[in-house]
């Protein structure tokens, strides 16, 4: 069954279509193409379809879509404005924070929920927000880095 | 080593950057394509079944199925090296999570539901669960008819009428006579489990089976060529049927190398009557369907005498490869040749079966053999060291190869083949190996009951690829005077395509800003590949790369030569133009060439300028199916890595304070990069180390099917400090001297941590994972005794 949603992504209000038991994930990737947004497991153990929603990093595999309803969703098409890259995009591209770029979207989004809620987190702080957040890659040093340089507090060793 | 490169060797930022922070780069999961249908797979509940029936009424009478497919469409059988596998179940399944049927309907949805509604009879078969008992006379067979599959004759050996899939030997000298020469044999067993690539990206395909067979597969994948050759192989099409699309891909680790759900889905879209079919399997699926790591079981019995050298070293290698080893057996071939490490010894007998079990199979894994064998070897020289109560390191750089020593398989060593010795000294010195704690430190750790410790270990690994080896590169010049490089291999993440950028910046004296390299892969536009695996690419695609600007360039003082009027050699090219030498005024843009020339009265010379650029693997050879002896590697990158640990001996957690490593990479093409592929890989390798494992339960019935029970190394496991150190022999027939680096990373840490456990407790760990529970258990075994 198909039920109506009204949710207002990245700004921009949305009336889309969804079935009842749709995942946030499957209403921005499938329904409103916001294919940003990866999916890594589907079961909220990986972190890489983390989306800000009402203020908090969620992984948007584990919320139902239907409980977006009336919800404010911020997703990583929000980062960059006017075609100029975030301040977070941006660290990420000088730390090379990124190998194959799965969990990028992600990992700036959990980053992106801290910083809004914290501006200047610790190293401990960063590494609570997101630990969630899983990597293959890079072995998470230079996200690490990439989030403290916008945090401007280095701290620890 | 000093040089006056301007890009080569420094850390120039990643191509793909703005597409991946963005979230714009396209994987394979964000494709659509009208009339897309999506796939649902039926997969088997049982290790060791037979098949008895498949009843598929009740999926196809579901409203928006169009297609099932079951192993009577799906009985050709697959195979890059040994065609084992066929691409769904027949007559019995061989693991738990084998595909046995498989449908596609309007919606992802639909196609799970009517996956469910297939009603499958199996009579279950005993199971071969264990590698040791797999290759006992009257273990039950995974496969009946070995003796009658396709394979690389000459190559691979496999033993008809056994779980033995093949079986290599590497042999030289006398070993059982040096065995009783030696003062001093010891001889243990190491084991390790199977494990997980886990790439964040799961193995995604849509495949369209079009009218006349015409096929175009989009796939999340190392191996676009290698696909289209397969799949061409077992389905008898010609290659110019077959259109394979590489996007971005989101991780591959060796995994996504060969070839995997595309014919499934071919067939799929095929049933379907060629609309396209799109499949993106779920983690639990990617755990238990798609292929893992190969377990392995070594036994090795070394023998050295009173001063320190070993004189004889036997290995027996069991692998666990699963239900299937079309792609194991190669796994199992370049284990042997890298069977007893970068040592020089005189006398070896190494003999490596890839062996079948009821387990999930197992294929290409970052460093292909060469984690597993070494976690045995390195374990083994420190447990020698202290049999001959010698230095660990003292001991290692006493028998380590040498230039003038020679490998295993007879291979030469030269002084630019490299040196692991050289990397062995500087990990052992960053990390202060022989700095003994203080006594005020040593009474901290017996009070706290957290125990410090050090250990080194080394490493090598040549590519295992086959002797013809061959890839090409096209480096065209736009209208603009700018370039767009094409290759066939894929930048799964790695970095690949920055460091050919920075080749023909550095080779052509061209902004790099003004390189364009295209991140998708098209069989039928881009220059063929054999595929990205085996660490490979920087050697022979940079070597394409190089031939493919120098060829452009020829054809740039070509032009230049008749525009300008002077001989070819007092041409030259710089700040993006021809000129003469001794008259750099008389220039002409880059630009003005790249299209041909057009003279002022109308008159064009030239055209589009296309350099094109080819490497093959040069003198390999097959190895000698009696004795081993051959010359397999590319190159030898050989490293070292040395760490600190802390284990707490009250719950058996281990903590990494400090990992140095090093590795003789040749040349560093990129700074940011290689510290990229050194830290990611060793903390994948820590993973494997302290908490990796794929686990089964008595019946076969996979355990770990997602990242809670499989757990890789998040924020929290990252070492406190690391080190990457190089050393730059150069590989004279590298591209600027370079070698891989890609894999290295991960091999030998299972060792380093296990060996700096030892020392920090006594006890000895001969299996792996090194999870606390079970570092606690064997700390408890080790006080009683």
């Amino acid at each position: 069954m198909k039920r109506s949603i009204h949710v207002t992504v990245n700004g921009i209000a949305y009336d889309a279509m969804c079935s009842e038991n749709a995942t946030l994930i499957t209403l921005l990737r499938e329904e409103l193409e916001l294919t940003g947004t990866k999916e890594g497991c589907g079961a909220g153990e990986c972190g890489a379809c983390t989306v800000i929603f009402n203020g908090d990093a969620v992984n948007a595999c584990m919320v139902m879509a239907m409980e977006a309803e009336g919800a404010e969703i911020y997703t990583i098409e929000s980062e960059a404005e006017n075609g100029e890259l975030s301040d977070l995009q941006k660290s990420f591209l000088e730390h090379n924070a990124f190998q194959c770029g799965f969990c990028t979207p992600g990992m700036i989004m959990s980053a992106r929920a801290l910083l809004n809620k914290n501006p200047h987190p610790t190293k401990e702080e960063i590494i609570e927000a997101m630990e969630g957040n899983l990597c293959r890659c890079t072995g998470y040093e230079t996200i690490l880095a990439a989030v403290q340089a916008i945090a401007g507090e280095r701290d620890g060793e | 080593m000093a040089n006056n490169y301007r890009y080569i060797g420094k850390s120039v930022p990643r191509h793909d950057g703005f597409e991946k922070v963005t979230g714009t780069a396209p994987y394979v999961a964000d494709l659509k394509m009208n009339g897309m249908l999506y796939a649902g797979v039926k997969t088997s509940p049982y290790a060791h079944a037979s098949i008895l029936s498949i009843d598929t009424g009740k999926a196809e009478a579901l409203p928006g199925v169009r297609a099932v497919v079951t192993g009577r469409q799906g009985a050709t059988k697959l195979g890059i090296y040994m065609v084992d596998r066929s691409i769904i179940a027949t007559d019995k399944v061989r693991y738990y999570g084998e595909v046995v049927a498989a449908v596609a309907a309007v919606d992802a949805e639909t196609a799970a539901r009517a996956a469910d509604l297939i009603e499958v009879e199996y009579e279950p078969l005993p199971a071969v669960l264990d590698v040791k008992e797999a290759v006992k006379p009257g273990s039950p067979l995974v496969h009946e008819k070995l003796g009658e599959y396709a394979h690389i004759k000459g190559v691979f050996f496999p033993v008809a009428g056994t779980n033995i899939a093949s079986q290599i030997k590497v042999c030289k000298g006398n070993v059982e006579e040096a065995f009783r020469r030696a003062d001093v044999v010891i001889e243990n067993t190491y084991e390790q489990p199977q494990v997980f690539h886990t790439p964040l990206e799961t193995h995604g395909t849509i495949v369209q089976w079009g009218i006349g067979d015409h096929i175009r597969i989009y796939s999340s994948s190392q191996s676009p060529f290698s696909i289209r050759d397969l799949f061409s192989v077992a389905f008898r099409l010609p290659k110019t049927n077959i259109e394979v699309n590489v996007p971005y891909v989101g991780g591959g680790f060796g995994g996504k190398s060969g070839i995997h759900m595309e014919p499934l889905v071919g067939l799929l879209s095929k049933a379907a009557g060629g609309q396209p079919v799109k499949f993106i399997p779920s983690r639990e699926q990617e755990c238990a369907t798609l292929p893992c790591r190969q377990g392995l079981v070594a036994h090795i019995k070394t023998g050295a005498t009173k001063d320190g050298r070993i004189i004889a070293e036997q290995a027996e290698y069991l692998w666990d490869a699963g239900a299937y080893a079309d792609y194991g057996v190669n796994i199992g071939r370049a284990g042997a040749v890298t069977g007893c490490g970068p040592y020089a010894i005189e006398n070896v007998s190494v003999d490596s079966k890839t062996v079948y079990t009821n387990h999930i199979f197992g294929t290409a894994y970052r460093g292909f053999g060469h984690p597993e064998v070494f976690f045995g070897i390195e374990r083994q020289r420190d447990l020698m060291a202290k049999a001959l109560h010698m230095d660990p390191t003292e001991f290692r750089l006493k028998n380590l190869l040498m230039p003038g020593s020679r490998t295993i398989t007879g291979e030469l060593i030269t002084e630019n083949t490299g040196r692991a010795d050289l990397c062995l000294k500087q990990v052992a010195e960053a990390i202060g190996l022989n700095t003994p704690y203080t006594p005020e430190e040593q009474a901290e750790f017996k009070k706290t009951g957290r125990y410090r410790a050090k250990a080194a270990a080394v490493l090598q690994k040549s590519p295992a690829i086959p002797t013809w080896c061959a890839t090409s590169a096209l480096l065209q010049m736009n209208e603009d005077g700018t370039l767009r490089l094409s290759v066939g291999g894929v930048d799964y993440g790695q970095g690949t395509y920055t460091v050919m950028q920075q080749i023909v910046a550095e080779r052509l004296g061209f902004p790099i800003e003004k390189i364009h390299i295209s991140h998708t892969i098209n069989t039928n536009l881009s220059p063929y590949d054999w595929q990205t695996v085996a660490s490979r690419m920087t050697v022979l695609c940079g070597n394409a790369v190089c031939e493919a600007c120098d060829d452009l360039k020829e054809q740039l003082l070509e032009m230049g030569s008749v525009i300008l009027r002077a001989a070819k050699h007092e041409i030259a090219i710089g700040d993006e133009c021809v000129f003469v030498r001794q008259n750099p005024h008389q220039r002409l843009p880059l630009a003005k060439l790249a299209m041909g020339y057009t003279f002022e009265n109308g008159n064009a010379i030239g055209g589009p300028l296309i350099g094109r650029g080819k490497a093959i693997a040069q003198g390999l050879t097959n190895l000698d199916p009696e004795t081993g002896q051959g010359k397999t590697a590319l190159d030898w990158t050989y490293g070292a890595h040395a760490v600190e640990i802390e284990v707490d001996t009250h719950t058996g957690d281990i903590d990494i304070l400090h990992m140095v490593s090093s590795l003789d990479i040749g040349q560093v093409m990129n700074e940011a990069l290689l510290r990229g592929q050194v830290v990611g890989g060793a903390l994948q390798g820590i993973g494997t180390t302290l908490s990796e494992a794929v686990y089964y339960d008595d019946r076969g019935r996979l355990i770990t099917r997602n990242f809670t029970d499989y757990k890789i190394p998040t924020f929290r496991d990252v070492p406190r400090k690391v080190e990457v150190l190089s050393v730059e022999t150069p590989q004279l027939d590298g591209p600027y001297g370079a070698r891989g680096c890609g894999e290295h990373p991960l091999i030998a840490v299972t060792a380093v941590i296990a060996n700096a456990l030892a020392n920090a407790t006594g006890a000895e760990f001969f299996d792996l994972p090194l999870s606390a529970d079970r570092v606690y258990m064997r700390l408890h075994e080790h006080e009683r005794e």
